[in-house]
């Protein structure tokens, strides 16, 4: 950083800049997933599973319980084993699924738009409702609605979210019928359109298929909703404490003396301000999401990562397993690079 | 930017409201069967490969094979893809004479190339199904020459001994003995597999319905076959994964699936208030059974293993925790198995219990551990055990673990009891017997590992007796062998069956025709309608 401002020069000096941030990214992109891969290999290796009997079953003959135990090299040492993975996966082969027979970046492609479509509406509910209820409980402390958003608060961090589904689908979907019931989009309009994203609403939007489109927003609402709550109840309560902080620092008791109005103070200048902490974490509560969330998904039999992951897991599946693991971590440290930008983007201080 | 949080709120408050209005409220179609299952365990829909439960299922609807049974009465063997059989005097040449004009749903004529073809293909293809076929002397290298077209509709099958001819028939109802199309498999083929990579996800066969599509994990479709001979009422049939049951039961009380298959005890009964919802069951041929460890000095003495058979409450078990989803049963041959016995000399007396272990000089009971796999209903099983054992001084530790982990632990011999279940591999009384009462060698680095060599139980002269029992061509004669055996497991044997598995399936009420058997493969959607 110091020779860069030593030479001089803004042309440069940006370039430079930016060229530095870009090859720390990629160091710490891949520090990070050779250290995923290697904690998911070797664990992944000492528990105590067979992962040949998730590939022939219980039953079969010694013989071809042998051969397969060759054929996934498991008879070398666990050095050879890793590197071998290490070099195929560089080139994107992490092996084929034993589950699905499906290779695992196949399945992966499969799953993860699932969860990317439901986690990104999950968050945009939760940061479209929780950031205003967060500000307005700041302002109004120990009023009413305070009172309101601290419980929902509470009740997001301790209800368990698999028992808000269950009870979500039995009020709007049993009883109501006002959304449509687990699953993605209804069987009989599941054909109607070709996959090419794998994100529902855009395929159908983009493919002209409203009846199919508005079925497949009416699948998806309930456990949006029941996400968006969950991150809502998180990023309220973050708004809130940052907005408290910023409603005592000075510079709004000087705004306020300058006669400015009172909304344009409280959303103009002190939620600006907030904004730079909220953006790591809306981007953590979205990073969860990205995740898959296991329960949610199983609830609404969402075919997602969290799932997949999960599934994977219970049967052995290791190729799965590493797979997903890597794809997540990918994600997390890409929406790390997001937040960071965004920093720069909202606070020039730290340009 | 002052009036966005507003526009925003508004914005999603209309979007909410407006999507709940248009939410679509479908019935399932008249032609369409939609069923809630858990179908995780399908890894292939190649039946030279297919071995679990629901993936039998769906060869069955959609394969069919040389010979079938009928599901009232399994000693009713009949002939599907073949009109007629004989066998030589000799017991070692079966001759098949299969029908004429019949056609795969692509449209390409069945003939004898295509059996030949399918049964030398499920034999060198050696899946983990293809022993059953492999018992009969049939290998890699033999195939050819054992398994030969002899006529345009004509096969004939070579076996190396004069096995018992209903041995070597059921062997030919399991799902690796269905016929695929040959033409359409080897268009698929690369580079010499045989088309093994095509058909794990694809469909060449002839049977009521065709595989249109699988999603693993997601779903299952099929799709009527219009070459097949008896058109089937229904144009499709779906399997929906649903993992979670208590979806599946809101899903059928909902009408959004006709057919909920893993419904638990208290789901059952509660559906079964329902008026709009019916159950249906049928016995399955698996049991549930502890397997004692004989390398635990304990559960090696006589005594203790007897003990231990009376320490299980098995009626309250039936009639609480396995409620609706199985009876009690004690021999290792399930009920509907030739030979299989259906008494049970065993219920809880924690008086003989104690003064067995006495004998065995365990006066004051001994500590013991047990792996559990983690499910709801193997937990409750065990916790019931684990208390009428303690009633007797026995002290059960339950090791909880996942079911690959424990089924490792056990297939090495490591575990001191182990709760599990075993599902015939075959409709045959011998696929049972050669695992509860047979073990050739129970040295460590066995070959064969059946269920008595993981429990480290030599049966003695009982191993040969099976190994007699196969080859005994009177029928009746062989069902005696086989009673004979189970009266001597169930005497002394380290295993303590307690139950045999009852399937259910919770239907719509205007769900008609869909018949579950004594298996997987065969549980038929073929004739099922709605009404």
């Amino acid at each position: 950083m110091a020779s860069s401002i030593a030479n001089g020069g803004g042309g440069h000096e940006a370039l430079r800049f930016y060229l530095t941030k870009t090859s720390q990214f990629i160091a710490v992109l891949a520090t990070t997933l050779l250290g995923l891969v290697a904690v998911t290999f070797f664990i992944g290796r000492v528990v105590p599973i067979d992962p040949v009997i998730a590939i022939v079953g219980d039953r079969a003959p010694a013989h071809v319980y042998e051969r397969v135990r060759q054929e996934l090299g498991l008879d070398l040492p666990l050095i050879q084993q890793f590197w071998i993975y290490l070099k195929k996966a560089v080139t994107g082969d992490f092996g084929n699924s034993v589950l699905t027979t499906n290779p695992v970046m196949t399945d992966i492609l499969n799953a993860f738009p699932a969860t990317f479509e439901l986690a990104t509406l999950g968050t945009l509910i939760g940061t479209i409702i929780g950031i205003p209820l967060g500000v307005l409980a700041a302002v109004k402390r120990g009023s009413l609605l305070d009172q309101f958003v601290r419980f929902i608060g509470l009740a997001g961090y301790s209800i368990p979210i698999f028992w808000l589904g269950l009870m979500g689908l039995l009020l709007f979907y049993a009883k109501l019928g006002w959304v449509a019931g687990p699953g993605r989009i209804d069987v009989t309009y599941s054909y109607l359109y070709t996959p090419v994203t794998n994100i529902v609403l855009i395929d159908t939007a983009m493919q002209g298929q409203w009846d199919a489109f508005w079925d497949a927003v009416s699948h998806i609402i309930l456990p949006a909703c029941l996400l968006g709550y969950f991150s809502m109840a998180y990023i309220s309560r973050m708004t809130r404490s940052f907005m408290l902080n910023e409603l005592a620092q000075e510079y709004v008791i000087a705004a306020r003396v300058k006669g400015l109005s009172e909304f344009r103070v409280i959303w103009r200048h002190a939620l600006r301000n907030a904004a730079v902490p909220l953006v790591t974490v809306i981007a953590l509560s979205y990073a969860n999401l990205l995740e898959g969330s296991v329960l949610t998904e199983t609830v609404f039999a969402w075919p997602g990562l969290g799932q997949y992951i999960t599934n994977s897991l219970q049967n052995a599946d290791m190729n799965a397993v590493l797979g997903g693991t890597l794809v997540i971590g990918t994600v997390f440290v890409l929406l790390n690079l997001v937040s960071d930008l965004l920093y720069r983007l909202l606070d020039p201080r730290t340009r | 930017m002052t009036r966005l949080p507003k526009f925003l709120l508004s914005a999603a408050m209309v979007a909410t409201m407006a999507t709940s209005f248009s939410a679509v409220q479908a019935a399932t179609p008249p032609d369409t069967l939609v069923q809630a299952w858990q179908i995780d365990d399908i890894t292939s829909i190649d039946p030279a490969e297919i071995f679990e439960f629901s993936n039998s299922e769906i060869a069955g609807n959609t394969y069919e094979r040389l010979i079938n049974y009928d599901v009232k009465d399994v000693s009713k063997i009949y002939g599907e893809v073949a009109e007629s059989w004989k066998i030589s005097d000799d017991g070692k040449t079966y001759t098949f004479k299969i029908r004429e004009n019949k056609k795969f749903a692509s449209g390409n004529p069945l003939t004898a190339e295509d059996v030949v073809f399918s049964l030398q293909r499920a034999v060198i293809l050696d899946k983990s199904p293809a022993f059953i076929l492999g018992q009969f002397g049939l290998d890699k290298d033999n195939v050819k020459d054992k398994i030969k077209q002899t006529g345009p509709y004509e096969v004939t099958m070579e076996v190396d001994k004069s096995y018992a001819p209903t041995f070597v028939l059921y062997c030919l109802t399991s799902t690796v003995a269905s016929i695929v199309d040959k033409k359409l498999v080897m268009q698929n083929e690369k580079d010499g597999d045989l088309g093994y990579n095509w058909l794990k996800t694809h469909y060449a066969g002839s049977g009521p319905f065709s595989v249109r599509d699988w999603k693993p994990n997601e779903v299952i479709v099929l799709e009527r076959n219009p070459n097949y001979e008896k058109k089937t009422p229904l144009a499709r049939v779906i399997y929906r994964h649903i993992k979670e049951t208590a979806t599946q039961r809101l899903l059928l009380e909902k009408g959004d699936v006709d057919v909920a298959r893993n419904l638990n005890p208290e789901e059952i009964a509660a559906v079964s208030k329902n008026p709009d919802i019916k159950i249906d069951s049928a016995p399955k041929g698996t049991v549930y059974y502890l397997g004692l460890n004989q390398k635990n000095p304990n559960l090696a003495k006589p005594e203790v293993r007897k003990a231990l058979k009376y320490l299980v409450d098995y009626s309250a078990i039936a009639d609480t925790i396995m409620k609706h989803k199985g009876e009690v049963h004690q021999a290792f041959l399930p009920k509907g198995y030739l030979g299989a016995i259906n008494e049970n000399p065993y219920k809880l007396d924690v008086a003989k219990a104690k003064e067995l272990l006495a004998q065995a000089g365990l006066k004051d009971g001994f500590t013991v551990t047990m792996d559990t796999r983690s499910t709801p209903e193997i937990t409750g099983i065990a916790q019931a055990i684990q208390s009428t054992f303690a009633q007797a001084g026995v002290k059960l530790e339950l090791i909880p673990g996942d079911s690959k982990q424990t089924l490792t632990k056990y297939r090495a011999r490591q575990h001191d009891i182990y709760i599990g279940e075993w599902g015939s591999d075959y409709q045959d009384p011998n696929s049972n017997a050669d695992t509860f009462a047979a073990n050739d060698d129970n040295s460590d680095n066995a070959k064969a590992k059946p269920l008595a060599w993981r429990n480290a139980w030599d049966p003695g002269p009982l191993t040969a007796k099976t190994r007699a029992a196969v080859m005994e061509r009177d029928a009746e004669k062989r069902a005696q062998m086989y009673e004979e055996l189970q009266k001597a497991v169930l005497d002394d044997g380290p295993f303590v069956v307690f139950l045999q598995k009852i399937e259910v399936a919770a239907e719509r009420k205007n769900v008609d025709g869909f018949v579950m058997g004594p298996s997987f493969d065969t549980n038929s959607v073929a004739q099922a309608k709605k009404n």
